[in-house]
C-alpha cells in the first residue's frame, strides 16, 4: 500500500522534513490525491521505541549533527554546539513537543500595527489575519484533539499544576487552567487517554499526545500517495534555467547521493535547516541561495523569550509526576506596554527529571548554592516562560565554516536578546517567583533559557517581496514552485507555543497547493 | 579487607556493594582506594590511587551532596583512570596540590574545610581540567539511576502504568 515513486518521476511534490509542518502537509496532500515524496533526515521511532530516560532518549531522538553558535545569548556559551533541542526523526519535533496548543491572539497577526515600530526590531504584520486563520485553526484543533476546544474536556491537574494554580490565583490571575493540550483527556482518534506518566518530552509511549509520527504519517502512507524516505538528508535543491525548482539532491541511508525530481518542493526542515538548505543551494543564477533576492533568508531568527522559574517548598511536590506542561496562566499574554515591553508572555507548568535538572538549572554552576537546590528536587515546582521576542535582522542563520558528515556547511545560529526580550523575561521571572512565594516557596530560581525548541522566522512571510522570503501561502516570492512549510515562515512569533499554528498553516497550504496544481498554475 | 581479598573482583562488584556509612577515603595499596569500613573500593590501573582520591574529593567539592555516599562519586570519576586521560589527570592534580601547598597545606585532600578547598577550585575554574571534571560529573553523577532515589526522583513510570492511579495529584499540603 505504501507508495514507491521513481527518482525520475517529476510529477511528485517533494517535502523536506516530516514534523508539524512537513508531516501534516504530506498527509493532507496525500489525502487529496497528490503524490508526495517526503525526505526525512532521521529514522522512524514509534511509541514502543521511546525511552523514558532523559539522556538515553536525547541520544535517540535529538538532532545532534553539528551546528555552531555566535552572539551574546547564554546558550552560545553553555551549549555552543547545541543551539536547539529539536528532533531528528520521522514526525520531527512532534515526538518531543509538550502538546501546548494555543491560537495566536488576534492582534498578534499584526505586530507592527499593534506595537508600532520598535527600535532595532524588524517587526512586520503577517500578510494574513485572525479571521482568515480561524477555520484552519478549527481543523488543526480537531486533528490534534486539543483539549478545551470543541467538546473536549481539559486534562486533570497534577501536583506541579496544583501548586502553580494556587499561587497564580492568589496573585489574582484569572486565566489559569490545565491548558489546551494535544494530549487526550479521553480516548480520541484511536489513541488512548493520558496516563499521567511524565516524559512528554521523550515521546509519549501511550500515544496519548499527538505526534505526526503515528498519526499523519501513517495516515498519509495508507492512501498510497505518500512515500517517506527515512535517513535521507537533503543536500541541495536544483533548478532549471527558467528559475523553477526541478528536484532535490539528498544523501540516502547509505550515504549515496540521489536526486529526486519534483514538480513542487516544500521545505520543512525547521528554522535552522530550511534556510541552511536554501543557502547551500546557491547557483550561478542564484548566487545568494534560493529564494533570497531579498537577502532575508536566514534573518529574523526568533526563539521566543523564554526562561524557567523553579522553586523549593518545605514539603514534597513531585513535579515530575504527570503531564509535563498541562498548566497555563494567560493573563500576561496581553499587549500592555505599561509593563515596560511590547507583546506578552504565557506561563506554563514544566518539569525536568533529575538528570536534566542538573544540566539545565544553572548550566556551568557548581558548589553548594547549586547542589542544595538539587537536594530538594522532590520539593520543587517548575514553570516555563514563553513570550513574543522581537525579530531582528542580525539574529540569523548563516553558513558556518564547520562542515557536517556529508561535507556540507552547517548552520551557524547567531542571537542577541533585544532589550524588549530582556524586559519581558525579567517581568516574567518576577511574576513567576511571586506565584510560588504566594504558596510558601522558601527559595526560587530564575533559570536561563534552554537550547531553543521554538525556532521561528528565518524564511518569513511578507506582503512585499523585499521584506521576506515567502507570501501568505508560504510560496517563495522568487520561485513559484518552491514553498516554505515550517515555522521558518513565521513573520512574528506571538506569545504562543507555535505547533498549532504550524499545523494550521500546513493544512491551509495543502489546500492551496492542491487547488493550484489542479488549476495548472504550478 | 586487604588488597588480596579484593583481587579478582570486577569493577562492578567493587562498586555495587551497599554502603551504610561513608567515611574518609583510605589508600589501601598500590592499586586501590577504599572506604575505611571496606564497604567498597576502586581499582586503578592507569592513574595512581592518590590521584583517584584527589579526583574523588574534587568531585565531592564540586557537587557536594552530603546524603550521597562516596561510591557514586567514585563511579562518576572512574572513567579518568585511562591511558587517554592520565596525563590530564596528573597535570591537573599536580596543579591542585601545588595550589594547596602555596596555601600552606600538604596537598589538596589534606585541606580540612570544604570552603578552603572550594577557594582552590575557584582559582582554577576556567581551566580545561576543571571544566572537564565538572561537566563530566553532570552526567556521570546525576545520570546514575542508583542515585535518583536519594533525591526522591522516581525515574520512568510507564512500566507501572504512569501515575494516573499512583499519586499524580496527591499533594496534601496546599
Amino acid at each position: 500500500m505504501v507508495a514507491k515513486f521513481d527518482l525520475n518521476d517529476d510529477s511528485v511534490v517533494v517535502i523536506i522534513g516530516t514534523g508539524a509542518g512537513g508531516g501534516v502537509l504530506a498527509n493532507e496532500l496525500a489525502q487529496k490525491g497528490v503524490k508526495v515524496v517526503a525526505l526525512e533526515a532521521g529514522g522512524r521511532y514509534l511509541p514502543e521505541d521511546y525511552v523514558n530516560d532523559e539522556w538515553e532518549s536525547f541520544t535517540q531522538l535529538a538532532w545532534l549533527d553539528a551546528r555552531t553558535t555566535s552572539g551574546t545569548w547564554r546558550v552560545a556559551k553553555d551549549f555552543s554546539g547545541l543551539p536547539a533541542w529539536i528532533v531528528k526523526a520521522v514526525g520531527g519535533t512532534t515526538t518531543h513537543w509538550a502538546g501546548a496548543s494555543i491560537r495566536f491572539q488576534d492582534h498578534e497577526w499584526k505586530a507592527l500595527t499593534t506595537y508600532g515600530a520598535v527600535e532595532g526590531a524588524s517587526l512586520l504584520d503577517w500578510p494574513i489575519d485572525a479571521a482568515e486563520m480561524a477555520p484552519w485553526y478549527d481543523k488543526a484543533e480537531t486533528k490534534l484533539g486539543v483539549t478545551r476546544t470543541g467538546d473536549r474536556a481539559g486534562l486533570p491537574g497534577n501536583n506541579n499544576y496544583l501548586v502553580f494554580e494556587k499561587g497564580a490565583k492568589a496573585l489574582g490571575y484569572k486565566e489559569v487552567h490545565t491548558g489546551r493540550m494535544a494530549i487526550n483527556s479521553t480516548d480520541y482518534d484511536g489513541r488512548m487517554a493520558c496516563q499521567q506518566t511524565g516524559f512528554c518530552f521523550q515521546g509519549c509511549k501511550w500515544g496519548a499526545k499527538w505526534s505526526a509520527a503515528y498519526t499523519d504519517i501513517p495516515a498519509g502512507e495508507a492512501t498510497g500517495n505518500l512515500e517517506v524516505r527515512e535517513r535521507s538528508h537533503a543536500a541541495r535543491i536544483l533548478h532549471d534555467d527558467t528559475g523553477k525548482v526541478t528536484g532535490v539532491e539528498y544523501f540516502d541511508k547509505d550515504g549515496n547521493l540521489q536526486m529526486q525530481k519534483a514538480r513542487i518542493v516544500c521545505v520543512a526542515g525547521n528554522t535552522f535547516e530550511s534556510p541552511r538548505l536554501l543557502l547551500n543551494s546557491a547557483s550561478s543564477m542564484f548566487p545568494n541561495g534560493l529564494a533570497n533576492s531579498s537577502d532575508q533568508v536566514g534573518r529574523n531568527y526568533m526563539r521566543h523569550t523564554t526562561g524557567s522559574v523553579y522553586a523549593i517548598f518545605d514539603k514534597p511536590v513531585r513535579m515530575w509526576r504527570g503531564t509535563t506542561m498541562a498548566g497555563i496562566v494567560q493573563d500576561e499574554a496581553r499587549h500592555d506596554p505599561s509593563r515596560g515591553f511590547v507583546g506578552g508572555y504565557e506561563l506554563e507548568t514544566l518539569s525536568l527529571g533529575l538528570p536534566f535538572m542538573a544540566a539545565f538549572l544553572n548550566p556551568g554552576g557548581w558548589g553548594r548554592s547549586f547542589t542544595t537546590a538539587l537536594d530538594h528536587y522532590e520539593n520543587m515546582a517548575g514553570m516555563w516562560i514563553v513570550g513574543e521576542d522581537m525579530p531582528q535582522a542580525t539574529n540569523r542563520v548563516t553558513l558556518s565554516e564547520t562542515k557536517d558528515q556529508y561535507g556540507l556547511p552547517v548552520a551557524n545560529v547567531h542571537f542577541d536578546d533585544h532589550p524588549n526580550d530582556v524586559a519581558m523575561r525579567n517581568h516574567a521571572y518576577k511574576q513567576g517567583v511571586a506565584i510560588y512565594e504566594a504558596v510558601g516557596a522558601t527559595r526560587a530560581f530564575p533559570t536561563p533559557p534552554y537550547p531553543s525548541t521554538h525556532n521561528l522566522g528565518t524564511n518569513r512571510m511578507s506582503e512585499r517581496p523585499e521584506d521576506g522570503v515567502c507570501n501568505k501561502w508560504g510560496q517563495t516570492h522568487d520561485i513559484a514552485n518552491l514553498f516554505i512549510s515550517d515555522g521558518s515562515q513565521f513573520t512574528t512569533g506571538a506569545a504562543e507555543n507555535p505547533t498549532l499554528t504550524i499545523v494550521a498553516l500546513a493544512i491551509r497550504q495543502a489546500d492551496h497547493i492542491a487547488k493550484e496544481m489542479a488549476a495548472g498554475t504550478i | 579487607m586487604t588488597k588480596h581479598d579484593l583481587r579478582g573482583l570486577t569493577r562492578r562488584q567493587l562498586l555495587s556493594r551497599s554502603l551504610s556509612a561513608a567515611g574518609a577515603l583510605a589508600i589501601t595499596g598500590a592499586g586501590f582506594i577504599a572506604a575505611p569500613n571496606a564497604a567498597w573500593a576502586v581499582e586503578v590501573t592507569a592513574i595512581t590511587p592518590e590521584q583517584m582520591a584527589t579526583l574523588l574529593q574534587m568531585a565531592r567539592d564540586i557537587y557536594p551532596h552530603d546524603q550521597v555516599p562516596d561510591q557514586y562519586y567514585a563511579v562518576a570519576v572512574k572513567g579518568y583512570d585511562s591511558e587517554d586521560m592520565k596525563a590530564m589527570v596528573a597535570e591537573g592534580v599536580a596543579a591542585l596540590d601545588s595550589a594547596a601547598q602555596a596555601a600552606g597545606h600538604a596537598n589538596y585532600v589534606s585541606v580540612g574545610w570544604e570552603e578552603d578547598r572550594v577557594k582552590l577550585l575557584q582559582a582554577m575554574e576556567t581551566t580545561p581540567f576543571f571544566q572537564t571534571i565538572r561537566s563530566g560529573l553532570v552526567t556521570g553523577l546525576y545520570n546514575q539511576k542508583e542515585v535518583w532515589p536519594i533525591f526522591g526522583y522516581q525515574g520512568e513510570s510507564f512500566s507501572q502504568g504512569g501515575y494516573i492511579e499512583r499519586g499524580f495529584n496527591d499533594i496534601d499540603w496546599l
